[in-house]
């Protein structure tokens, strides 16, 4: 070596330590950068030259450093969701829900009646396989919308627009999240389906008007025969009443009748008992009796001889009122 | 000596240069043909991993390993009963064979354009030959619950389409097709299904009409349905209260009939039960109405000769006077 060159080499090369520092700074950013943190919430899998090697659990980890390990951390104990055909602000998850002017042909569906209706639901899943979520299809979580769409659609088509609406939602929930979990299964997509909901169902906007207007025809019908009812109830129990007040007062009358044919009955009986036994003094004495009440009563009065009746007809009566003759 | 301790770092790096250009990593998503001069070498390799080459003269060709989306672009089609449609379909493929695949399309981008073209094309084919509901329904046994309330009396509402083989049916006639069509590229497919299926914009008119029309006949019966049974509920009301009145007025005469009768036949027991009574309920009735009947309005006029006035004239009274009237 010339001279020259051994002045350009600095003293810590020339000494060595410039290999030490190098050795060192590797070794240390190859401490710092061998742990990793798993959350508790997730599961993290490790590659060794891009080759699976295993999965590990929540904790701190170590990993080979510069590249020989490569981890991936998935949350796979987080519930996540996804919306289809609207989209609720807020969300972390990339995939939740699709650009705001695709959302209306997102949730518009063909029925089994070939009519049409606008159905937004939600799927809720888990990452339940790592490695397959990872290796297995490529963007596992948009694969998972398409057939998500295509199962509720499957779904819908196979039930009359009434049954979406309204008495059908919680079939369709559950044939869809059975669909669907059979099609994750199939793809391999390392998803695991918790459930399906049906959100807002509706038919659609040029047609919901007469939807509602058979709503209100249903309440109008109810209404017309609450009113019948009210008019019946007002009337029939008042009339019901009235008749038997009426029933109970001819019974009344009943009884009174009865009762005094039984009075008067039983006074002619004990008349007649007495009069049976002296017939001709109890005849006379009840006539005169009758008619010492009978004759001061009367207006005139006159007598005459049983041999003077011929001057009858001359006698004038000075009054004009109707008389009453009796012989 | 000083050149020694030099060597020691020079060593490490052309050691690590000389193994990052003989190796090669095969991630989990890959698989690797190596070319040499553009000419495949050897098998593919699908084991992810680290890997040896011969440096600068192969070449590392990466082909995805994992299933890949085909989002077919929406297309205007017409069913077998000539209605307009606006199909997506989607599929989900692999590169299977990546030998043939290499050779055949070298790339995504015309693996791609060959799917748009097969998958297009049956996906045509198989809904002109159907009619529509085949393709909007699955299962043929299905039969849809009815809100009896809502659809009774009113033709073809509540009610599903009948169909003979269904919408996945139709979607495996397209796989089958198609799959068996892109094998010859190295493409596996996994499966095709329809996305959306829409009515065209005509046709969707035609369709809002009719659910308009047939939303206005269920107005409309439960309208007429009110009015009916409201006027049922009069009718009973008016009849009701005939019939509350009549029985009511019925019953009333019968107890007055009734109690006269009673009243009636206890008189006649005890007035008729000899002739001895019977004189003497006459009697004593016409003293009873001489006392009613008599009053200070009238004259009497009375002989010598009545009963009452007979001692006037003779005061022996014969035992056979005793007979008044």
């Amino acid at each position: 070596m010339s001279k020259e060159i051994e002045i350009n080499i600095p003293d810590f090369i020339r000494n060595g330590l410039i290999v030490w520092l190098v050795v060192v700074i590797l070794v240390l950013a190859g401490v710092v950068t061998s742990f990793y943190t798993v959350q508790a919430e997730s599961q993290g899998v490790v590659l060794r030259f891009g080759k699976y090697l295993k999965t590990v659990e929540p904790g701190l980890r170590f990993k080979m450093p510069f590249g020989v390990d490569e981890v991936y951390v998935l949350p796979v104990r987080r519930q996540l969701k996804q919306e289809y055909g609207f989209g609720s602000t807020g969300a972390t998850n990339p995939s939740q829900f699709t650009e705001r002017r695709s959302r209306d042909r997102e949730k518009s569906m063909m029925t089994g009646d070939l009519n049409a209706a606008e159905v937004e639901w939600i799927v809720q899943y888990r990452i339940s396989d790592p490695r397959l979520y990872l290796f297995n299809v490529l963007d596992p979580e948009g694969t998972l919308r398409y057939v998500s769409e295509s199962v509720m659609r499957t779904v819908v088509g196979d039930r009359t627009v009434d049954e979406v609406i309204t008495i059908g939602r919680q079939e369709i929930e559950e044939e869809a999240r059975n669909r669907l979990e059979v099609l994750v299964k199939k793809y391999e997509l390392g998803i695991g389906i918790d459930q399906i909901q049906l959100q807002n169902v509706n038919p659609p906007p040029p047609v919901q008007a007469s939807f509602n207007e058979v709503n209100q025809a249903q309440q109008e019908r109810e209404r017309m025969i609450n009113e019948a009812n009210g008019e019946y109830n007002k009337e029939v129990p008042r009339s019901r009443g009235v008749a038997d007040q009426k029933i109970q007062a001819a019974e009344g009358y009943a009884l009174k009748r009865v009762n005094e044919a039984l009075g008067d009955v039983a006074r002619f009986e004990a008349q007649f008992t007495e009069f049976k036994k002296a017939p001709n003094v109890t005849r006379t004495r009840l006539y005169l009796e009758t008619l010492k009440e009978v004759v001061p009563q009367m207006g005139e009065k006159i007598i005459i001889d049983e041999d003077a009746s011929q001057v009858l007809p001359l006698l004038q009566l000075n009054s004009q009122k109707d008389g009453g003759f009796s012989r | 000596m000083k050149f020694q301790i030099l060597l020691i770092p020079i060593v490490i790096i052309l050691s690590v240069i000389s193994f990052s250009v003989c190796s090669y990593v095969v991630e989990e998503t890959d698989q690797v043909i190596i070319t040499q001069f553009g000419k495949p070498v050897g098998k593919p390799v699908t084991e992810a991993g680290l890997h040896f080459k011969v440096p600068f003269i192969q070449e590392v060709n990466r082909i995805e390993k994992r299933f890949l989306p085909w989002d077919g672009p929406s297309n205007e089609m017409s069913t077998k009963d000539k209605t307009y449609l606006i199909i997506d379909t989607f599929a989900r493929w692999r590169i299977s064979d990546p030998m043939q695949y290499f050779l055949r399309l070298r790339d995504e981008r015309s693996a791609i354009s060959r799917l748009n073209d097969i998958l297009g094309s049956e996906t045509r084919n198989a809904v002109a030959k159907h009619e529509l509901i085949e393709i909007v329904r699955t299962s043929k046994d299905r039969v849809a619950k009815t809100d009896q309330d809502l659809v009774k009396g009113i033709e073809n509402v509540g009610a599903l389409y009948p169909i003979k083989i269904g919408r996945e049916k139709v979607e495996q006639q397209i796989f089958e097709k198609a799959a068996e069509k892109l094998s010859g590229f190295g493409i596996e497919l996994l499966d095709v299904r329809f996305k959306r299926i829409n009515y065209n914009e005509t046709v969707r008119r035609r369709i809002y009409e009719r659910m308009v029309s047939e939303r206005e006949q269920i107005a409309s019966r439960f309208r007429s349905e009110g009015a009916g049974e409201a006027a049922k509920i009069m009718g009973k009301k008016e009849r009701d209260l005939q019939e509350i009145e009549s029985e009511s007025y019925k019953s009333v005469q019968e107890i007055y009939g009734g109690a006269d009768a009673k009243a009636s036949a206890i008189y006649a027991e005890a007035y008729d039960q000899n002739p001895q009574a019977s004189e003497f309920y006459t009697f004593l009735k016409t003293l009873e109405t001489y006392r009613e009947v008599l009053g200070n309005d009238m004259s009497l006029i009375l002989t010598t000769d009545s009963p009452l006035f007979r001692l006037l004239k003779s005061p022996v009274i014969s035992s056979d006077s005793n007979n008044s009237d």
